[in-house]
This record gives structure tokens, sequence and C-alpha cells, in this order.
């Protein structure tokens, strides 16, 4: 297969994109940050985290960033704000919280 | 070697299929292309092909089958005709804009209501804008010519469209008819393997294809399926080129049928072209200067071949097999649209043969006749008028 | 630029009910002008396809690529196989005044004359009896095939049997024994036919 020669983004005309809007980079959902359509933003307590990583499992937008397996902090770049984090985080812990930004 | 046969054009379409030996097919069965299906999974029961045949529960779910399919990375075709292609409408539009290169055979039918098995073109012209190339075929000879060619127009990666290839229902996919068609040898020498540059399960290059496309780019990739078309003008004449050398037969975007010097010319599509040229060589026989211009290419309409073509007529008819209620028939719009910058030129447009009333040679002697007229009197007093239906009833009234 | 005219075609036309075979017989006799060499074409007109209702069905056979693609209007051979449609179908509209008619009855030709007022060549042939004797049901499509074959020459008698047999055999191929009651029917029907 032969290396193709293409533009993305705003600028580049219907010659430069790729045909029929095909998205070559695997994975590249990350260069889309999504962080500004959030209202609330969930605050991360290291001190109270048990490191049971519910959090991590349960966020849709993989935006628990988590570093030799443990928690270390939230992606605000791409968190949508849902809140999920902070219902499934284990009450006796309560390491997460939706505060309003 | 060409072999000589005695096919329907039903037989010829799966027959053509049979040797094409895609990877996929999904269809669904309506008349009058039913057989195609029919015939095509016989070939996979008898494992003379090595397809997948996906039995689907409507056409709307075989035009979606034939998109994953094609998007897979597979070769994939199908067949339909009238309400099955209505069906598939909006999948339509999905496998042109994902520039998948689906071959797919209809054989044309009326569109209900009222309710109605026989043929004309308004199945076929109501997806004229759908993206999808569009051939038409006068015989099974000539259906079976363009479902291989159609193959590799489709998979060039300069077009990457998906294919339409249109035959008369009953009129081509029923009757039995003399044709020669190639080895099997030949076809897949002459297809070639299909080995696309983007598919989903290229599992070392992931793609995504088919995704949200609002307003930043859907217009860009609009364009592009504009930019595929105009390419696909020269590759359908390269492709005929190469079909000619193997089969000694000629094709091109149209046929022009004792065109050169002609007075008065018809342009009318698919079977009704044949019985044209039978009144062309009567007219031309007692002196009179008419000719025949048969579209193959309905789009990309190549318009600038078609306005040399007809340049020195004086006046020509334009017969549409379909109706747009309220306007032309949708071939006249365009021949008169690429005419437009000759002013010399009268051009009329006739419907005919809707629900399947049979045109005969006496229908288009009569169109002919009123082109002599035109010539004779420069005037054109009706712009679009209705071939073959009954204007005025009979003596009998049945009082309600 | 080569021509193609109807005097150097033959156009039949074929009038039966549906399930006595009118279509099979049309494309029948189009296969086998087809494999001595002829170009042909052979269609039913599709209607309500149901038992008993009445049917049409075309066949043209030339020396020439057929281009033409309308219906028969005006035929040089007319083939009627049921005959309880004269009267009902005007079976000889159309019909060439130098043409045939051919009709499945055990009446003569003048019968049929009087009936249709046709004046042309009329032939008559008693293929239902035929097929009833030879086949063991009413299907007197493949003894009027073969009387078509005889009253017009258009193909030759002998390879069009030999032909015959062949076709049969694939057709029929799942049940063999009924290829022998065909091949009397056909050989019985070429001569018994009336008027020649």
């Amino acid at each position: 297969m032969s290396e193709k020669v293409y533009k993305t983004g705003q600028d580049a005309s219907w010659k430069e994109l790729p045909k029929a809007g095909i998205i070559y980079e695997a994975g590249n959902a990350r260069e889309f940050k999504t962080g500004d359509w959030r209202v609330k933003k969930p605050e991360y307590y290291a001190d109270k985290c048990i490191q049971c990583l519910f959090c991590w499992a349960y966020c849709p937008e993989s935006a628990i960033i988590v570093e030799d397996g443990k928690v270390v902090g939230i992606d605000y770049d791409h968190c949508k704000g849902c809140g999920i984090c902070a219902v499934e985080c284990p009450d006796r812990a309560s390491a997460i919280q939706m505060v309003i930004e | 070697m060409a072999k000589r046969v005695s096919l329907s054009g039903n037989e010829a379409a799966a027959f053509a299929m049979k040797q094409i030996d895609p990877d996929v097919v999904a269809a669904y069965p309506i008349t009058p292309s039913t057989e195609i299906p029919q015939y095509f999974s016989q070939f996979v029961a008898n494992g003379e092909v090595n397809s997948e045949f996906v039995a689907v529960e409507s056409e709307h779910s075989a035009m979606s089958a034939c998109i994953g399919a094609s998007a897979a990375g597979a070769r994939t075709m199908t067949a339909t005709s009238s309400q099955g292609l209505a069906l598939m409408w909006e999948m339509l539009y999905i496998a042109a804009s994902m520039r998948l290169p689906i071959v797919m055979t209809v054989a044309n039918r009326a569109l209900s209501g009222p309710i109605n098995i026989h043929n004309d073109h308004s199945d076929s012209m109501g997806a004229r804008d759908s993206g999808w190339i569009q051939l038409y075929s006068e015989s099974a000879q000539e259906a079976y010519d363009n479902i291989i060619q159609a193959i590799r127009i489709a998979e060039d990666p300069r077009v990457s469209l998906p294919v339409m290839v249109c035959m008369d229902g009953f009129i081509t996919s029923h009757a039995l008819e003399t044709l020669e068609v190639l080895e099997d040898e030949e076809v897949k020498k002459f297809i070639g393997e299909y080995n696309p540059d983007d598919f989903l399960l290229n599992a070392d290059h992931p793609i995504a294809m088919g995704p949200l496309d609002l307003q930043s780019y859907y217009f860009e990739h609009k364009r592009q399926e504009q930019d595929a078309m105009d390419n696909a003008k020269q590759v359908i004449l390269e492709i005929a080129e190469e079909y000619e050398k193997l089969t000694g037969r000629k094709y091109s975007h149209f046929e022009k049928y004792a065109l050169d010097d002609a007075d008065i010319a018809v342009v009318v599509l698919n079977s009704t072209a044949g019985t044209a040229k039978v009144v062309v060589d009567d007219l031309r026989s007692q002196g009179i200067k008419a000719g025949l211009l048969k579209p193959r290419t309905f789009r990309p309409i190549p318009g600038k071949e078609i306005f040399d073509a007809l340049k020195n007529v004086k006046a020509v008819a334009v017969m549409d097999k379909a109706d747009s209620f309220g306007a032309y028939g949708p071939l006249f719009t365009d021949i008169r649209n690429i005419m437009f910058d000759n002013k010399d030129i009268k051009i009329v447009n006739y419907i005919y043969g809707l629900g399947g009333r049979d045109v005969g040679t006496k229908d288009i002697e009569m169109v002919y006749n009123d082109l002599m007229d035109i010539v004779k009197t420069g005037k054109v007093y009706e712009v679009k008028k209705y071939l073959g239906v009954r204007e005025k009833g009979g003596e009998e009234v049945w009082q309600l | 630029m080569s021509t193609t005219t109807a005097a150097k075609m033959l156009e039949i036309r074929w009038h039966g009910r549906g399930g006595q075979g009118a279509k099979t017989a049309s494309l029948l006799l189009a296969q086998a002008a087809f494999e001595i060499g002829a170009y042909m074409q052979a269609f039913p007109e599709y209607g309500p396809e149901r038992m008993g209702a009445p049917v049409t069905a075309y066949t043209r056979i030339s020396n020439e690529p057929i281009r033409i693609h309308s219906n028969i209007y005006e035929p040089d051979v007319e083939v009627v196989i049921d005959p309880t449609l004269i009267g009902i179908v005007d079976v000889t509209s159309g019909l060439k005044e130098d043409g045939i008619l051919l009709v499945n009855t055990p009446k003569d030709p003048e019968y049929v004359k009087e009936k249709t007022g046709f004046k042309g060549k009329v032939y008559t042939i008693d293929a239902s009896q035929i097929a009833l004797d030879e086949i063991g049901g009413n299907f007197p499509n493949t003894p009027m095939l073969a009387a078509v074959v005889k009253v017009t020459g258009i193909l030759d008698e002998q390879k069009f049997v030999e032909n015959m047999e062949g076709n049969f055999r694939k057709k029929f191929a799942h049940k063999l024994q009924v290829v022998d009651g065909n091949m009397r029917a056909l050989k019985r029907a070429m001569q018994e036919v009336k008027g020649l």
C-alpha cells in the first residue's frame, strides 16, 4: 500500500482531504478536545483515593490518568464532566467530587 | 475464445456475475430481476463460485450488507428493480459517498403506483443523483458486457464509485437472445484481482470509514464525488477500448447510429434504441436522413461529446421512459441543457412506454415524422408530448 | 451498415393459456434456431401469471442480429395452442395475408378458415390428443412446436428432432422417462398436421 499524501483540518481543500472522509490515523479521537463541553468539573483528591480504579473503569472518555497502575489525575482536555467517576467512587473514599468550573 | 450462447438478460447478468466471482453478493428478489439472485444462489450452492451469498430480508438490507462488505474490502455485487431500488434509496447515497465500488444490475421497472411490474425507467432515473455511475444496455449482450466493464470502472482508483448497469425489465431481462460471452479465464484476467487501497479489515492500517461529516467537511467530500464522476468519463473510455481489443465489441459513452449526416435524430435509452434502429434503416432506404443517439453512460453524462455528436442535426426528439411531472423527462432535460448554446437545433421531448406500454416501429416512425415537420416548418408547437397514450376514448360511455 | 428488415426475419406469435407451455414453446423454437446458427429472440408477454389465463408469447428468427425490441404486431406465423381462445382473443390480428395460421384442434383447416375468416394458409393439428396419447397429459406445446417446424420449413427437420432430444434430456434430467413420450409426440405431430 502506497503512503497517502493528504491533509486534514479546515484549511485543507477538497483535493487534499482524504477521500470520503476516511480517517487514517488509528486512535486520533485524542486530537479532538472535548473538555470545553464540560459544565461541572471532577476534582480529584489523591489523599482520599483508595486506588480501586472504578473511576478509570467507568469513565466513558478514558479521561482518568493512570500511571504505574495508580490514578494520578484527570485529563481535562477530554473530560466532558459527565460525573460518572464521582458517582462510582466508593462512599468511604469520596476522592472525586463535582464542582462548578 | 468467444462462445455463442442463448441467454435471457437475467441469465446473462447472472452468468457475468458467475464469471466475475465476486466475494460477496447480498440481494433480495424482486420482479423482474428476481432470476439474477436466484441463478446466482444456485451457482453458490453448486460450488461454481467462491462468493458469499447473503440472503437478506429487504433491499434496504441488501444494499446495507453490500456497503458493509465493500467497506470491509470485498468485491461486492447485487441486483434489483423498481420498489427494491426505491427501498435501497438512502443506502445508495451512502454507498456512493463512501466511494464503494459496488456493481448492481437494475432490470428497469416502473415504480408503483399504480401497481405495475413492467418496464420503464422511473426507478433508475429516480436514483440519478445518488452518485452512482449509470450505464444503460440495449440488449442482453450489452448488459453482459457492461457488467464486466463496470467492475473495472468502479474499482479504478481514479473513480472508486458504485456502478448501476440498467437493462429493460422483461423486454431484455426475460427475452431469450443470441449473444457472445467470454471464457471464464478471459473475464478473470480482464477484471484482475481486487486490491482496494482502503478497507476496514486491513489490520495493518486500521481506518475509520463513514464518519460524521458536518459543515466543515461534507461539502468538500461531495465535491470529491463530482471529481470522481469527471474522472469516470475518461476511465470508461479506456476500459471500453481494452474490452474492444478482447471482444471486438465497441463501446463508448453513447452509440451513434447513422448520425453523422443526419437532419433528424432520436435520443433514446435501452431496448427502444434497437427498435429505433430498424426505423432509421427504413427511413434511410427512403432517402430520409434519420439518425439515432443511444446514450450508454447517463451518469456521468458526456456533455461535450453529445454536443459535438448532435451539433449538425436540425431537430432532435429525446424519448424518456420516465416522467418528471410538472417538468420534462430527465434525459430531455440533460440533452437540451447540453445543446443550449446551439440555437439552430430544435429539441422536443416524448414521454413513452410508461408502465410497459409497448413501443413499436410505428410509434417511433411517428416521432421521426414529427421531426420532419419541425424541420420543414421551423416551428415547435409542443415541447413535451406523450407517445402512445390514449388521448381520446372510445364511443361507449358508461354512466355511473 | 447491416440492416435487419422484416423481410429477412420470421416472426411467430403464440396464443395459449397459462400452463399450456406457450412460453416454453416460444423459447424451445428459438433455442432450436439458435443451435443451427440463426439469430433469435423469444419472450412472453407477461400478464397475470395464472393457470388458464390467456398468454401471448413471441419468437423471432433471423439470419442477422435482431435489434427490434417490441411485441410482434404483424406476425408471419400465428400459433393457437388453445382453440377455445378463438373468439375470445383476436388471434389473427395483424397476421400477414400470406401468413400461416396453425391451430390445435381435431377439426379440419376449412373449419378454422370459416371460424376466423383468415384467407391465408391454415393448418390444424390435434396436439392435445397426441399429447394425451404419448405424454400422458394435456401438454400440447411439444406437438405444436413440431407442427410449426413442419409447416414453416424454417428449420431442418432432422436437425430439429435431434436438437429437441438433446434439449429434453437436459430439461428433464431428473425424470428421463418423459423424454421418450415427448419425442414420440414430436414425430407424430410432424406427420399428422392437416392442411399440407
